[in-house]
Order: C-alpha cells, then structure tokens, then sequence
C-alpha cells in the first residue's frame, strides 16, 4: 500500500513517472484509464446482451423454427437448431440484466462519471484512485462471473431479470434456479459493492474537489447528473444488496423471508410465514431508481451535448438541477407502480399513482428545456448531436406511455403486457443507449486522442434511429391486444394469431439494428487505432476537460489547474469575438456573468 | 453440416458489413479530413430530420391503419367501459403532447441547422416561459390523476355485494383451476398441505375437517353467470403467478402464502361475445390466417390447425417457469339459468374424495 500512496502523492504534483504496463493498463488509478476500462468492459458486455436478443427476436417471430444460428450458439439448449422455452427464459432474464446493470449502469456511468467528473471540474483525479480502481475490478468480476453463470450445466437464471422468488428461489421450480441463480445473486452483489464504492467516490470528488470558482450553479449539467445519480445508487443499491442476500438465505440456509406455503413437485416444502410481496418491495425499491440512474447520466450528456452544437446556453440552467432533482427524490417513492396488482393493499396503489404521475412533471420541464435550446440555435449536427436529439425523441415518445403504466387503473390490463416492453425499452432502454453513443462520438477525441468517422457515425445513428421506431412502435400494439410478455411463443393461443405478422416486422427491424451495431464497433475500434488525431477543442466546447492537454497525463493538467470564472454554457455571447467563451476565462470588464 | 455452414455464413456477414463500412470509408475519407459536421453536413441530416419527423407520423399512421384492429379487444365486464374511457382520454393527451412535440424537436432541427455566418440566439432562461411548462402538465396530469384514482376506487373497493359469487382461482405450474363455494356460500379452509390427501384427488388442498369444504367444487374450466358481481378470491401453490382476464380488464397476482382479490362483474356472454361484429371479423381473419398455415402443413403431411372459435381466456402472465406461455384457462361466460344447470352436473368436494 505504501507504493499506492506514494502513487497518489507523485499525482498532485503531477509529475511523471515510469510506469508498468500492470499499472498502466490493469490496475491502473487514473480515472482516465478506469473509464476506458469500464468503457470496454460495457461494450463487451453490450455486445451479448444485444446478440441475445436478437436470438430470442429471431424466436418470437418464426417460432420454434429451426435455426443453424440456434444449434451454433446455444448447443445441447437448441436440440436441431429449435430453442428450448427454458432457454428462452434464460435469454431474456440475462439480457435485461446485462443490458440494465453492465451496459447502462456501469457503462454508461462508471465511463463517463470517471472520465468526466475529475476533468470537467478541475481536479487532478478521483478522490480515491485506490477505490475507483477496486470499484473496477469488482465491476470487471462480477462481470466474469454473470457471463461464467451462462455456461453452467443447467443453464442461467432465467427468472426474469427481476428475479422474483418462489421462482428464483426453488431449483424445482425451473431449471436456471439452480447453480446459475447462485452465480447470478453472487454477480450482482459484487457489482451491488461495486457501485458503491464508484458513487461514494464521486460524490465525495464532486464535493471537494472543485476548482477554485468552480460553485455548485457553475457545474455543467453532466456533473449535476452523475452527483445525484450517485447519491440515488448509494441512497437505493444497499437494498438491493439486502433482497439478495435475504434470498440467498432462503435458496441456501432454509430461512422463510419471502416462502410460505408452498408445494411443488410432489413436495410440501417446509417454508412458513414469509411473502414474495417483501421482495418485490425491495427489489423495486432500487428497481424504480435504477431507472433513472440509467437515464439522468445519458441526460446529462445530452444537455452539455445539445447546448455545444446548438452553440446557445442549455435553456432554465436552474430548472434543469431542479427537474434533476426532484426526479431523484420522486423516483425513491413510486416504486410502488411496479406492484398495483401484486396483492398489495389498493390504497397503496393510490398513492403510488400520485406519486409516480408526479414525476411526468419535471421530465416534461427537461423535454421542453430541450427544444427550447434547440429554437435559434445555430445546429452543428455531429453524430453526438444526433444522438441527442434522438435521445429527447425517444424519451418523449416512451415517457408518455408512462402516463398509461404509471396509473394505477389502466396498468391492470397492460401490466406485464409488451405495451411494457415498449414503454421501458423506449425511455429508458434506447435513450440511455443513445446517450452513451453520444458520449462516445463527442468525448472519443478525450479518450482516445483521435476522432471517430462522422459519416460512419451518421450511418449507424440513422439507421439505428429508424430501425429503434421499428422495433418499439409496434410493439405498443400488441401489448394493447393483451399479448403477455415472457412468452416463449405466442401460438398457443389461436387468439394471438393475428399479432404474428406485427412479430415479423419488430423482429426484422431488430435485426437491422444489431446490423448498425457493427458500424458503430467498427468505427470504435478502426478509430482508436488510426482515425484522425484530434485537435485540443475540437467542437469548440466551453467545460474544463478540452484546457488539458490531448496527451493524457497523471494530474489531467501541467502545471497549475485552470480557475473557473464563468459556468459552463456561455455560448454565442453577445460581446465576445468567438461564439464559446471556456469556462477559465475571465469575465471582461462590465460583463455581467449570467445565471448566478 | 449445418451448424458448419451457419457458422460460416455468420462469420461472412458480420466480414461483409466490416468490408463495406470499410470501403464506404475509405471511398470518402481522403477528400475531406476534417471529423467534425461541416456546413454541408448539417445541411443534409438536418433535412433528414425533417423527413425523421415525417417517418414518425407515417409509422403512427400506418400502424393505426394496418394493426388498429388489435388495440385493447371489447370489453366484456361492468367496470370495462370505465377503464376505457380513461384509457382513451390519456391517449389522447399522450398522441397530442407527442404529436406537437416530436414536431417541434425536429423541425427545430431541422429548421435551425447550422449555417456560415449565423450565430445563435444568447437565449439563456425565462422564468414565464418555465412556469408555463411547469402548470400546464401539473392541470393535466391533476385531472388524469383525479379520475385514475376515482376510477381505481371505484374497481379495487372491496365488494360488500352479498349477491356476488365467490370464486377461487388455484394456480399452480402450468395450469388454473376453479373452485365455487357450494350451496353454503362459503369456500372452506384449504392449505397445501392438505394436497396429498385422498391420493392426490384433494386438487386445491380443502381441508376436509372443515365441513365449509365439502360441497366446494373444483373444476378445470371457469364459467360465470352474466349480470352477477364475481369475487375471486386467488391462491398459487408454488410460485408467483398471475391471473389476466383482458376482456374483463382484470388481472391479480397469485402469491404463494396469501390470498389476494379482484371482482368484477361479466355483462356479456359467450354467445353474445361471438355475434359482436368486432369479434367476428377477428375470428374471420384469424381463421384466415389459420388457413394458410394448415395448407402449408398439410403440403408437408403434417396435420392441419383447428379452426379458431371465440371464447374468453384465463392468462398467466407473471413468469411461472418453462410453460408459462401455455398456462391458460377458458372461461364461459352464460346466462345465469345456463349457469346453474352446469352448476348442478359438477362433483361436490365431498363425492370427488369418495
């Protein structure tokens, strides 16, 4: 430890030093290379959670059909190439989990937080380097075990990515609630600790280590996000830690927390006194949260995104905190909408009602602020603006459903329908993935000192953003018909017979957006070898992390870090030569600093 | 062979769209270095905004007019209209705001796309214009939020109808089963426990010390009389499932270890249910549907699918376990004469254990 300390200190001066390539490119404590771990990590991880659904997209829409693609990749789950219900189940349990968790919370989060926070508020590194890197490993293990959990005998967890007992809690019950279900609770209270460790860590930076001049009403909106994200992580992830490991005591050590009166293969099972209700109470008390830990950084990114390339200052700077948060603290009391028709008492679902349409309040403040700053603007569309833009759209588009879901009354004929599918998918599935793209697109110049293709980048946002609507419009449709989700094929009821065509089209929009991935994984990967090396500023943005230098160094900043005298959005200010004044540069004579 | 040869064509494809991107890039990467939009650029993809825009309203047209038939089927229970009319006054709210919205985003985009020598607005923040936004979703979702919960009252009350028929929905892994309360009115006390009693014919687990118990009936298919309140009352054995009635716009979670409720009241029978011209037409399309693929099995000697004739269903959907997409029930919904006389052909609990 006593080298990590010495470490650390040699940072704040910024001093080099020699390096290994073990400390420089494993257990690394620089932000800057945390984040392109987590960055990669996340798109490995992405990259699976994605081809799964595409398989089970191929499933739904030609059922129990034959595929070589089937008998390739899953096996002795295929038997001639026709997949198996269980495995199914498994599919679309382990793609929500790695595409809510690995991909949108670590991913997206763990990224660009790490890469962002230090640089964008002028410091020389996390709070604790030490930490942010155990934060990674852990991050990376977890990682290592959910993907080992895919190979066991009896296959994944396949419960649903909500994992509700008596389902996840008996191996009688479905085969992945054995040894997979154990790897599957291990994996996520490692990452549970994980997170933890990364939102304690940024809280702390945020609020200690800000540069001199650098208040909290001078912060970009990024920061704003990530600081409160991480506060909702530490405030909800612990519960989660508590459900899981209440349910590894009921699966492993007999307790009764969420079993009672249970018989099942033959077998009066011992369980007394316990309620699955319990469960869903905590697992959704992260749950709901989780939603918006996975959409405030993406829109975080979109505001500092849309307010450069609209070359205006991102509109109601102040309503935009204040939407952040009072989406924080209602998102930890609706989570009851997850449970109207649960068994709960009625009355709660009242309550969750209110609460939960509350919420519809500050999401359209944001919606509106948005294209507020669009109006006049003077739009350079990048492929990170795009993205962006694209990201408002989607969360307009799936945010209003919520207002069906979120009331208590209609959700008793949509609840667990595809109608749901639709909805989440939309707001929080597409637009978070489409505010990580962003991010990739505008801050790749930051990590990687080189530039990414723009016209590459427009082929995968357009068609991405057309095959999105293609896949998630419909779906709308056949939820509305009552067609239950997390079912392995619809044709056991003649009844749904009509929905198969509709089942076609989604699936064939899907398999042209996974198509549009591989642009993008191109790009990625082409780009960081041999695209065009990037100027210091290149779209010409106001925040902190475009003064340091495109070499990346320990401490981000050779000799002194750069004092704040301005916020973040002086765009196209009347008065000045350039239409972006960086937040480093003195205010001129008589010129009067907005917004504070 | 097979599993070579896909894996082959697999590998192919995914080389093919690397090779094209590569060419696309190559082909146009030397004229111009620069990885930032230029004007001509945002000339371009603004204009695709536009016609972004255009695709939204298409596919929303479209989509009304080819799958508008599927939305939300007939509703077929008392409080059914209810939970329409709100269904339709929020998504017409929702199809506005969307509408204006999606318009206004991309237009914007469109419209203000960046051009040589234009400079944008320095157009900061307007307190009236925030307080605009901010009331004006406060009044409409106040008034969705006052008749959301006026109308869940209305449905979630408990019933106090002494009238109402008290039903029990068993579930268990992969099927429904029902039981009535007999003459007396009253379910008697059950537990799974009591499962394996009398070899396994005890379906529900009715404890038969409790003389509550002996005239309850169990049955495999769920019939109703028209026109009377219906209390179900719902049980699982083994994991969580959940009982989904589109029709009757009802649906309650099983927990193991709990009762939990809903009631209803059904206004339309079967037989009424497959004259209505919107149930007809879809039964004609499906069958249509339903046609075609029998040609196609029976050219390859498979045997042909049943016609499809209406009827109500009884879903799972809370995920049970590998069979959970064919965890369903039918329910016959008759006139309450017609009702009585099934009634009086069922086994009391107490001849099933005989």
């Amino acid at each position: 430890m006593s080298t990590a300390a010495a470490h650390v200190h040699e940072e704040d001066h910024g001093h080099h030093h020699k390096e290994t390539f073990m400390t420089k490119y494993v257990f690394s404590q620089d932000h800057k290379m945390i984040s392109k771990q987590y960055l990669i990590t996340g798109l490995f991880m992405g990259i699976i959670g994605i081809a799964m659904s595409l398989l089970f997209r191929l499933q739904l829409a030609w059922p129990e059909q034959s595929f070589g693609v089937f008998e390739v990749l899953l096996g002795k789950w295929a038997p001639d190439g026709v997949m198996d219900p269980n495995v199914y189940l498994a599919l679309v349990t382990i793609h929500g989990t790695i595409m809510v968790f690995f991909v949108l919370t670590a991913g997206l989060s763990g990224t660009f937080s790490n890469l962002l926070i230090p640089l964008q508020i002028g410091a020389r590194d996390m709070a604790s380097g030490l930490l942010n890197m155990i934060s990674f490993w852990l991050f990376f293990l977890s990682s290592v075990i959910m993907v080992m959990s895919l190979f066991v005998e009896a296959g994944p967890a396949a419960a649903g990515w909500t994992v509700y007992p008596p389902l996840s809690a008996l191996p009688q019950a479905q085969p992945g609630s054995g040894l997979g279900m154990t790897l599957w609770l291990v994996s996520m209270a490692i990452f549970i600790a994980s997170s933890l460790l990364g939102s304690l860590n940024y809280i702390v930076t945020v609020l200690n280590l800000r540069t001199k001049g650098m208040t909290m009403t001078r912060l970009p909106l990024t920061i704003w996000a990530f600081f409160v994200t991480a506060i909702i992580g530490v405030v909800s992830f612990p519960v989660l830690l508590s459900a899981a490991l209440l349910l590894i005591m009921d699966r492993s050590f007999g307790t009764s927390f969420f079993l009672s009166d249970i018989f099942i293969q033959g077998e009066v099972l011992h369980y007394q006194g316990g309620s699955p209700v319990l469960y869903e109470h905590l697992f959704w008390f992260l749950g709901h949260p989780e939603v918006y830990i996975v959409l405030l950084p993406a829109l975080g990114i979109t505001s500092e995104i849309i307010a450069t390339n609209a070359r205006k200052p991102i509109f109601g700077y102040r309503a935009m905190i204040a939407s952040i948060l009072a989406i924080a603290f209602l998102s930890t009391i609706v989570w009851g909408h997850h449970m109207f028709i649960s068994g709960m008492n009625p009355f709660l679902g009242s309550v969750f009602t209110f609460t939960t349409l509350l919420i519809a309040i500050p999401s359209a403040v944001k919606a509106f602020n948005y294209i507020t700053t669009l109006w006049k603007g003077n739009l350079q569309l990048n492929p990170a603006m795009l993205f962006s833009i694209g990201l408002v759209s989607t969360f307009i588009s799936g945010g209003l459903t919520g207002i069906i879901l979120g009331d208590s009354t209609l959700d008793i004929n949509v609840h667990d329908t595809y109608f749901v599918v639709a909805h989440f998918h939309l707001v929080m599935g597409i637009s978070a993935l489409y505010g990580l793209f962003a991010g990739v697109y505008h801050w790749f110049p930051k990590m990687f000192k080189r530039m990414m293709n723009k016209n590459l980048g427009y082929i995968h946002f357009w068609v991405t953003a057309v095959a999105a609507y293609g896949v998630f419009f419909p779906m709308h449709f056949i939820g509305m018909a009552g067609l239950p989700r997390r079912y392995y094929t619809n044709t056991a009821f003649p009844y749904f017979d009509d929905l198969a065509d509709i089942n076609v089209v989604i699936t064939v929009f899907a398999l042209i957006a996974g198509a549009a991935q591989l642009v993008f994984l191109y790009n990625f990967i082409h780009s960081m070898f041999y695209g065009k090396p990037t100027e210091q500023n290149p779209w010409k943005s106001n925040t902190l992390e475009w003064t340091a230098p495109i070499e990346h160094m320990h401490g981000n900043w050779p000799g002194k870090i750069p004092n704040v005298h301005r916020w973040a959005y002086d765009y196209s200010k009347p008065g000045h030569e350039e239409d972006f004044v960086p937040q480093h540069i003195p205010l001129k004579k008589g010129e009067e600093e907005l917004q504070h | 062979m097979t599993l070579i040869l896909t894996f082959t064509a697999l590998i192919l494809v995914a080389i093919s769209i690397w090779q094209i991107t590569k060419i696309f890039e190559l082909s146009q990467g030397n004229k111009e270095n620069n990885q930032v939009a230029t004007y001509a650029d945002n000339n371009y993809n603004g204009k695709l905004m536009f016609a972004f825009l255009l695709f939204l309203y298409g596919l929303t047209l479209y989509s009304f007019w080819a799958w508008g038939d599927v939305l939300l089927p007939e509703a077929a229970s008392e409080h059914g209209s209810d939970y329409d009319n709100l269904m339709w006054i929020s998504f017409a709210i929702i199809f506005f705001v969307q509408t204006i919205t999606q318009a206004l985003l991309h237009y914007f985009a469109y419209k203000y796309r960046g051009e040589k020598g234009k400079k944008a607005l320095f157009y900061a923040d307007n307190d009236r214009l925030e307080a605009i936004w901010t009331i004006i979703p406060v009044i409409t979702l106040s008034g969705l939020i006052l008749y959301g919960l006026y109308t869940w009252t209305d449905i979630m009350s408990p019933s106090q109808n002494e009238e109402a028929l008290v039903v029990e929905l068993y579930a268990q892994q992969f099927n429904w089963k029902a039981r009535y309360a007999g003459s007396d009115g009253v379910l008697g006390d059950a537990n799974v426990r009591f499962l394996q009693d009398f070899d396994g014919k005890n379906l529900v687990g009715i404890d038969a010390t409790d003389p509550n118990g002996l005239d309850d009936v169990v049955v495999q298919e769920l019939h109703l009389p028209a026109g009377r309140e219906v209390i179900f009352k719902m049980r699982s054995q083994d994991v969580l499932h959940s009982a989904y009635m589109p029709f009757f716009r009802a649906q309650m979670n099983c927990v193991p270890g709990m009762i939990t409720e809903f009631a209803f009241t059904p206004v339309i029978t079967t037989e009424e249910m497959r004259l209505s011209p919107e149930v007809q037409a879809k039964v004609k399309k499906i069958n249509k549907i339903r046609n075609e693929k029998s040609q196609e099995l029976l050219a390859k000697g498979e045997e042909a699918l049943e016609p499809y004739e209406f009827d109500y269903l009884l879903l799972c959907n809370k995920i049970c376990g590998a069979s959970h997409y064919n965890m369903q029930m039918k329910i016959v919904v008759e006139t309450p004469e017609e009702f009585e006389k099934w009634m009086d052909q069922q086994q009391t609990f107490a001849q099933s254990i005989q």
